[in-house]
């Protein structure tokens, strides 16, 4: 269990009325590419330790990098897909600093010229309403390796003895996005930041670049959280709360955070600038390490990466190759389908969207189909503990004239 | 340029995770101090007129397709490393790090 001391926080209520929270939001997002980012090893997750791995990822003497063509192509779709400018040149940079998860002593990044900036993605919240918010950049970088502490409770640093490397994950493509700080939220903060995520979320699987599987890391979401009196327009000091891994505590965290600012500044105290865990079973932050300046990362040009300038053209065809945005996407199925909102949500949150897609494109109604996957099928898979998309079977046209849903072949999951 | 304080260099040892004694560092100051100062003769050279430059050839965009290629075996990934355990490397606890 965690040791850490519980801070005081005083209720929401109390602290909304008091303050205004400032909210900024860093996501990293794994590339689902074959290779990684300057390397040809392959990214396959789950595989053996220290199998994926070579002289580039392992930062050994001589070895020198290549940039992934598919990995800044995937970066500059999700730089168009957010409404940014795509920087006609621009070049990576080192990010120094001595852990053990970059062997290199180094993460190749990018620093002041990210290849996509000045963006926007509308959000839809619960109530229907839309809320813009403003993408900063989003630069390429490089994932690290994953440690392992030994000796501690429960993997976490505390009282470990030492910590075992697995580099496979070093080097794997990363997109990082930033928004840009969000004012004037008040107390429907922690709704937009999880409504963001998820939005950024369904955009990045339409857009197929990523696997977007916040459980198994491959997005991973930074909360950066200030407060300031109710009507002022300085910042306060902010806490980064590191690897909030999931829509719910996205929203716990910056619930929670919001309530530990207030309790901190209504006694008169200030907030410290460091970096906070995030524990999900507790529902509460405790403190890291105290947040470096970006100067002691001594950021320089990455010498042996020469710089990214994307020809107009393939920006132009990579705008046109863009999915259907999936609000509007869902606008449109739902217009087709005639859906109730509630019937049309509840299949959202069921993830049968490409399911009654194509069963009704196979021949089906909408409304048949709806059923069918929305009430056989999930009866099926909640009795067998599964997704209803681990069922899915290609829909085929049903050759019998108006025949049932349209459905056949359903396949039983291979347990 | 301003003088490299104990501090400064105090600061540089953290980031570098090494540990240094206070007849070190005070060591380290005056090596460091000279080092810095022979290093920054390089700032009266004649570039008024000269672009800045980070990268001696004029090339952009030297990339590789996403095809897997072979990797080192775990074997030959950990021969080099001073401890190794469950086919990982063995580092020392990093101390007042997440």
């Amino acid at each position: 269990m965690t040791q850490a001391t519980t801070e005081a926080t005083v209720p929401y209520e109390e602290a909304l009325a008091a303050y205004d929270p400032v909210l900024g939001l860093e996501v990293h997002v794994e590339l689902n590419t074959a290779t990684k980012m300057f390397c040809g090893c392959a990214t396959t997750f789950g595989a053996q330790p220290n199998s994926q791995v070579c002289p580039v990822c392992l930062g050994l003497p001589g070895a020198l990098p290549v940039v992934n063509e598919k990995g800044v192509e995937s970066a500059i779709r999700i730089g168009l897909a957010l409404n940014c400018e795509i920087a006609p040149w621009c070049r990576f940079a080192r990010k120094n600093y001595f852990y053990p998860d970059m062997p290199k002593n180094f993460q190749t990044s990018q620093y002041d010229e990210p290849i996509a900036f000045d963006g926007h993605l509308d959000v839809e919240l619960d109530d229907g309403t839309t809320y813009r918010v403003l993408i900063e950049r989003a630069h390429m970088e490089e994932d690290t390796g994953k440690s392992t502490h030994v000796g501690g409770a429960t993997g976490r640093i505390h009282g470990a003895t030492h910590s075992l490397v697995d580099y496979n994950r070093a080097g794997i493509p990363l997109i990082e996005i930033v928004t840009k700080p969000m004012v004037g939220a008040g107390e429907r903060a922690p709704e937009i930041a999880r409504a963001y995520v998820a939005t950024l979320r369904d955009l990045l699987a339409a857009l197929g670049v990523s696997d977007v599987r916040m459980e198994q890391g491959s997005m991973r979401c930074d909360v950066n959280l200030s407060l300031m009196p109710t009507g002022a327009d300085r910042f306060g000091t902010r806490s980064e709360t590191k690897n909030v891994n999931s829509l719910r505590s996205v929203e716990r965290a910056v619930r929670f955070e919001i309530q530990r600012h207030a309790a901190i500044l209504a006694s008169g105290g200030s907030v410290t600038q460091e970096t906070r865990h995030w524990h999900e079973d507790t529902g509460i932050t405790t403190s890291g390490r105290e947040k470096s300046d970006a100067e002691d990362y001594r950021y320089f040009p990455e010498p042996d990466l020469v710089p990214i300038a994307p020809a107009a053209d393939w920006v132009e065809r990579l705008r046109e190759s863009l999915p259907e945005p999936p609000a509007a996407r869902r606008r449109r199925l739902q217009g087709e389908w005639g859906y109730a909102d509630l019937e049309m949500r509840d299949v959202v949150n069921a993830g049968l969207l490409d399911l009654i897609e194509e069963t009704v494109a196979a021949g089906a109604s909408p409304a048949g189909a709806r059923k069918w996957w929305s009430g056989e099928i999930a009866r099926r898979a909640n009795a067998d503990g599964r997704d209803v998309p681990a069922y899915a079977a290609a829909p085929r046209r049903d050759p019998r004239p108006c025949g049932g849903v349209g459905v056949v072949g359903h396949q039983r999951p291979t347990q | 340029m301003s003088e490299l304080t104990r501090a400064d260099v105090a600061h540089l040892a953290g980031l570098a995770r090494i540990d240094l004694s206070d007849a070190e560092l005070d060591k380290m100051v005056g090596e460091l101090g000279i080092i810095l100062e022979s290093v920054a003769t390089v700032q009266n050279a004649p570039i008024a007129d000269v672009e800045p430059m980070s990268h001696p050839m004029p090339l952009v965009n030297v990339t590789r397709a996403d095809v897997v290629r072979a990797s080192l075996t775990p074997e030959q990934a950990l021969a080099g490393a001073p401890e190794q355990d469950q086919q990982r490397f063995s580092v020392p606890r990093i101390l007042d790090a997440e």
